[in-house]
C-alpha cells in the first residue's frame, strides 16, 4: 500500500449558492465524515434554533456559523472508491476574494456552483474568470437547488445554457454541467428519482472522470535557485525543481549570467547521495565550476532557457484595498526571484461581468487588468501558458502581498531576445562616463502641440542655445523624419502611432549616446506619448507647447489649416482629428502670447536643471 | 516520483524559505510524530543538521516515555534543544474550560519564550486535516505582538509565494506540514524509518493516536503494534484523530479560542 496524491478540487461560486452545503453533503454521502460529526452539527443547530445546516460541517469558525457565510478558505480530505480528493472550500463573498484566490490557486479542478433559482450571478462570472487566470483548467458546473425549481428540466437547460455561454467566451470548456440538490443529496453521489429525466453523470461521477494534472517532469528543466549554503569551501545550491529532470553530470545553463556548469554532486541527508531528481523535489547540488550564482537565478536546460525581458505584458488581479496607479513601484515575486518593478501602463481594465474593457490609470480592489511591468534588470520567465510557476507571480507592496499576475510575454517588438537568438551586448562606455565627459546627461525633450504652436521653431532655437554652450544636441523634427526614415508612413491613426514609436526608439538611442534630443512632433494622442515614455524611460520629458487653436490657425505657417478646412487634407489635428493635451507634462510653455525668446529661456533653464551635472562635476553651463 | 516525494519537496522548500527569511527562527518540538517528521525534514533540508534551536514547551506533565525520547534523540540528532518551562495553571485565564486551560499553559510558555529570546519565526508542525480551524491556516501565518491569530483577515498566499516581510515587533508561525494528512505522516515514518515515542504502538489493546499531556489525553482501543498496522488502521478509520484530546471538545469554540489567543 502506498499513498497517492489526492486531486485538489476547489468549490467556487456566488455567495449563498450553496458551496459549503454541497461539500458537507458530498462528504456525508461518500461516507467520509468522521464518526459523531453529524451529531455534533445537529447539536450546534439545535443550540442556534435553526434547521439542520450542512454547511456547519465546513464552516469551522464561530463567526462563520453565526453569520452563515464562509470567511476563509479551508480544506478537507475525502476518498471515493476510485481515488482521494482534497476539497478546497472558497468564500463566495466579494470581500473575501483574496481568500478565494488563496484556495483556488492550488487546485487542479473546480466545481462552479450555480443556484438554479438565480442563475449566473456576479461572483459566478468573476470566479470563473479567475479560474482561467490562475490556471485551473478543468471545471464541472453544479446547478444547485434544483429542488427549489421543482426539478424542472427546462429551468436546468436555461441555466446550463447561460453558464456555458459565459464559460465559452472566456475559453473554459466545462467537463460536465450537472443538475443537483445539495440539501437533499439529489444527484451528488447517487442518481435521484426526482431528476429521472437526467441522463448525464452525478457530480461524483463527473469528478471521477477528471484526469490528474499532467506531470511537469517532461518539460524543460527549471530549477530556481532558492539559496546558496556554504559547507567549508564548498558552495551548495539548493532549490525545488519547478519542471523537468536533473541528473548527476547534467549541464545546466544559469540565467541571467548565461554561464554553464555541470552537476558535480547531489547532496542527501543521512549520508545518502541521490543521482537524479524530478519536478516537485527539493535538491541540493554542487557544480564543477565555481560560478557566481545567487537566489533568483535559474538553472535551466541549456537548449531551452526561459525568456528574458525588461518589460513584460501581464494580466493582474488586484487584491488590496488601496489601488495601484501607473508609475507606482511594486515588487514582482516570481519563483525565487524578486524584481523591483514599475507599473508602466494599464492597457485596459477587464470587466468580468460583460467582458468589456475600459481605459484607466489605476487598478482597484478585486479588479483584473492588462498591464505592462518594467524592471531595471531582465525578468526571467516562461509565459504562463507554457509553465505553471515560471509565469505566475505575486505583487507585493510594503509588507503586504497585494496582487497576483500572469506573465503573458515581453512588451514591445524585439524585447524577447531568447526566441530570436539575439543577445544584447553590454555597452563599452557607461552612461555615467559619457555624462561626465559632456557635463550633462543624455535625455529627450518631447515637444508636443498643435501644428503652428511653434514646436519646430523652439526646437531649433533651443538646440542653437545649448550648442553654443558646448552641449551635445540633436533635433528630431516630424516633417524631416517623414521625408526619409518614415517616408513609408501616412496619416492614419496606425501610421501616426508607428511614426511616434520609431521616433521614440531613435530618440532613445541618441539619448543613450549622450545627446539632448529635442523631438518636435504633434503626437496628438496621450496613449502614443505614454508609449514613447515607456520606450525612452526616465530620460523622457514631456513639454507641452501650448497655443490656442485659433492662434495656430491664424499663424498657419505651412498653409495646412487652410487646406484642411478646404478638405484637401484629411485627419488634420485640430480640424478633423483630435488633440489630447498632456494631463501632467513635465513642462508647459505657452506660445499664444509670449515672444519665442521667453519660451526658449524657459526650455534652456529646464534643460539645465534636469540634465546638467551637479556643480563641481559639470564643465559647461549654458 | 510519488506523493511522499512531492510532500517532502514542498516541506523542504518551506523550511528553506523560513530559514532564509528570519534572522532568529526556532522550531517547536512537541515530541509527537508530526514534529519528529518535521525535524527529519529539516535535517534533509540543511544537509544533515538543524541550523536553528528546537524548543520543547514543557508542562512537566509529559509521559515518562516522552521525556526519555527527548533526551535520546536530542543527542542522536545533534539538536540545539531549548526546554521552556510553561507557567503554572494558576496564572492562566480561569474562564477557559479545564483541559483548554491546561493547554493554554503552552501558549503562555511560547509567548514568554518569544519575548525573552526574540524569535521572529516559529516553525510548528500542525496539519490542516487535524482540526477545522487549523484547516484555515496559512503556511506563513503572521502574529501580532501578543501572538494572536487574526483569522478574520489573513493575508493571501498563493503560487508558492509566502509572505516573509513583516513589520518589526511581530512574529510569524511557519507550518511546513500543513498539507500533510495523518496517513501521509505514517507512510513517511514507515518509508524513512523515523523513530517515534513508543506510546503510539498498542500495548494491551490501547495506543495513543495523538500524543498530549498525561491526564488530558486518552488512548484509543487498538491492536496496531507496528507502523504497518498503524498505517492500515489510520487509513480505514472514521474516528477523528484528536478525539482523545479533551481540550478540543469541551465547548463548540474551545479550540478556536485557544488558537486565536496563540495556541499552535
Amino acid at each position: 500500500m502506498t499513498s497517492s496524491r489526492p486531486l485538489p478540487i476547489v468549490i467556487v461560486g456566488h455567495v449563498d449558492h450553496g458551496k459549503s452545503t454541497l461539500i458537507g453533503r458530498l462528504l456525508h454521502d461518500t461516507g467520509s465524515l468522521p464518526e459523531g460529526k453529524l451529531d455534533e452539527v445537529e447539536a450546534l443547530c439545535r443550540r442556534r434554533g435553526v434547521d439542520f445546516e450542512w454547511s456547519f460541517v465546513m464552516d469551522a469558525l464561530q463567526l462563520e456559523r453565526d453569520q452563515g457565510i464562509t470567511l476563509d478558505t479551508t480544506r478537507i480530505w475525502f476518498s471515493s472508491p476510485a481515488r482521494g480528493y482534497v476539497i478546497i472550500d472558497a468564500p463566495g463573498h466579494e470581500q473575501f476574494l483574496k481568500n478565494m484566490v488563496t484556495g483556488a490557486a492550488s487546485a487542479d479542478a473546480a466545481v462552479l456552483v450555480v443556484d438554479a433559482t438565480e442563475g449566473v450571478s456576479e461572483q459566478t462570472r468573476r470566479h470563473a474568470y479567475l479560474l482561467t487566470l490562475i490556471g485551473v483548467p478543468q471545471v464541472v458546473v453544479a446547478v444547485n437547488k434544483m429542488d427549489l425549481v421543482g426539478f424542472d428540466a427546462r429551468r436546468f437547460a436555461a441555466v446550463a445554457g447561460e453558464v456555458r455561454d459565459y464559460l465559452e467566451r472566456i475559453g473554459l470548456h466545462p467537463a460536465e454541467v450537472v443538475p443537483l440538490s445539495a440539501r437533499g443529496g439529489d444527484n451528488l453521489a447517487a442518481p435521484s428519482a426526482a431528476l429521472d429525466w437526467w441522463r448525464g453523470a452525478t457530480l461524483l461521477a463527473a469528478l471521477e472522470a477528471l484526469p490528474s494534472r499532467p506531470a511537469a517532469a517532461d518539460r524543460p528543466l527549471r530549477l530556481p535557485v532558492q539559496d546558496v549554503y556554504r559547507e567549508g569551501d564548498r558552495r551548495v545550491l539548493v532549490g525545488r525543481i519547478d519542471s523537468g529532470r536533473l541528473r548527476l553530470g547534467d549541464a545546466l545553463r544559469f540565467l541571467p549570467t548565461g554561464r554553464t556548469a555541470r552537476v558535480a554532486s547531489m547532496e542527501g541527508a543521512q549520508g545518502t547521495a541521490p543521482i537524479a531528481a524530478v519536478a516537485g523535489q527539493s535538491v541540493a547540488i554542487t557544480l564543477d565550476d565555481d560560478l557566481f550564482v545567487e537566489r533568483g537565478h535559474i538553472a535551466a536546460a541549456p537548449d531551452a532557457p526561459p525568456a528574458q525581458a525588461l518589460a513584460v505584458r501581464a494580466r493582474v488581479f488586484w487584491l488590496d484595498e488601496r489601488p495601484v496607479a501607473v508609475d507606482d513601484s511594486l515588487t514582482l515575486k516570481l519563483g525565487t526571484a524578486a524584481y523591483p518593478v514599475r507599473l508602466e501602463a494599464v492597457e485596459r481594465v477587464i470587466d468580468t461581468q460583460d467582458l468589456g474593457r475600459h481605459q484607466a490609470d489605476t487598478v482597484g480592489a478585486n479588479e483584473i487588468a492588462e498591464v505592462v511591468l518594467r524592471s531595471p534588470v531582465p525578468i526571467l520567465f516562461d509565459p504562463a501558458a507554457d509553465n505553471r510557476l515560471g509565469g505566475r507571480g505575486v505583487l507585493a507592496r510594503d509588507y503586504r502581498l497585494v496582487g497576483g499576475c500572469i506573465l503573458e510575454g515581453p512588451e514591445g517588438a524585439g524585447a524577447d531576445t531568447t526566441d530570436r537568438n539575439l543577445t544584447e551586448v553590454a555597452p563599452s562606455v557607461a552612461a555615467g562616463e559619457i555624462a561626465a565627459a559632456n557635463g550633462h546627461a543624455g535625455g529627450v525633450l518631447w515637444l508636443t502641440g498643435l501644428s503652428g504652436a511653434g514646436k519646430s521653431t523652439l526646437a531649433m532655437a533651443l538646440r542653437r542655445r545649448l550648442f553654443a554652450h558646448g552641449w551635445q544636441t540633436a533635433v528630431l523634427d516630424g516633417d524631416n523624419l517623414r521625408t526619409r526614415l518614415n517616408a513609408d508612413l501616412g496619416f492614419t491613426p496606425a501610421d501616426r502611432s508607428e511614426n511616434i514609436r520609431r521616433t521614440a526608439e531613435v530618440a532613445r538611442l541618441m539619448a543613450e549616446a549622450g545627446q539632448i534630443v529635442v523631438v518636435a512632433l504633434i503626437s496628438p494622442l496621450a496613449e502614443d506619448r505614454r508609449r514613447a515614455r515607456r520606450i525612452i524611460g526616465d530620460g523622457f520629458h514631456e513639454v507641452h507647447v501650448s497655443a490656442d487653436l485659433a492662434v495656430c490657425e491664424a499663424r498657419d505657417p505651412k498653409g495646412l489649416y487652410a487646406r484642411a478646412r478646404a478638405g484637401a487634407i484629411r485627419n488634420f489635428t485640430g480640424v478633423d482629428a483630435p488633440y489630447e493635451p498632456p494631463e501632467a507634462p513635465e513642462l508647459t510653455v505657452d506660445t499664444t502670447t509670449a515672444p519665442p525668446a521667453d519660451a526658449v529661456d524657459r526650455l534652456a533653464a529646464y534643460a539645465t536643471t534636469r540634465f546638467a551635472l551637479p556643480a563641481g562635476t559639470r564643465r559647461r553651463v549654458p | 516520483m510519488d506523493h511522499l516525494d512531492q510532500l517532502e519537496g514542498e516541506s523542504i522548500y518551506i523550511l528553506r524559505e523560513a530559514y532564509r527569511a528570519f534572522s532568529n527562527p526556532a522550531m517547536l518540538w512537541s515530541l509527537g510524530k508530526d514534529s519528529n517528521v518535521m525535524i527529519w525534514l529539516a535535517r534533509k533540508a540543511f544537509l544533515g543538521r538543524v541550523p536553528f534551536p528546537v524548543m520543547h514547551l514543557d508542562t512537566g506533565k509529559e509521559f515518562a516515555e516522552t521525556y526519555a525520547f527527548r533526551e535520546t534523540y536530542a543527542r542522536e540528532w545533534g539538536l540545539t534543544l531549548i526546554v521552556e518551562d510553561c507557567p503554572p495553571l494558576e496564572s492562566i485565564d480561569p474562564s477557559l474550560p479545564p483541559a483548554s486551560r491546561f493547554a493554554a499553559r503552552k501558549t503562555a510558555g511560547l509567548s514568554n519564550a518569544i519575548i525573552r529570546r526574540g524569535f521572529d519565526g516559529v516553525i510548528v508542525g500542525i496539519r490542516r486535516d487535524e482540526q477545522a480551524t487549523r484547516a484555515k491556516e496559512r503556511v506563513f501565518s503572521p502574529r501580532g505582538e501578543d501572538g494572536a491569530w487574526n483569522f478574520r483577515d489573513q493575508p493571501p498566499e498563493f503560487f508558492d509565494q509566502y509572505n516573509v516581510d513583516f513589520p518589526p515587533g511581530t512574529h510569524v508561525r511557519i507550518h511546513p506540514l500543513l498539507h500533510w494528512t495523518e496517513v501521509d505522516i505514517w507512510h513517511y515514518i514507515r518509508r524513512e524509518e523515523i523513530p517515534v515515542v513508543p506510546l503510539y504502538f498498542a500495548r494491551s489493546g490501547k495506543r495513543f493516536r495523538s500524543l498530549g499531556e498525561e491526564g488530558i489525553t486518552l488512548p484509543i482501543d487498538s491492536h496496531a503494534d507496528t507502523v504497518d498496522a498503524i498505517v492500515a488502521e489510520v487509513a480505514a478509520t472514521r474516528v477523528a484523530e484528536r478525539s482523545g484530546r479533551a481540550m478540543d471538545h469541551e465547548a463548540e469554540d474551545a479550540f478556536e479560542r485557544l488558537r486565536t489567543a496563540g495556541y499552535m
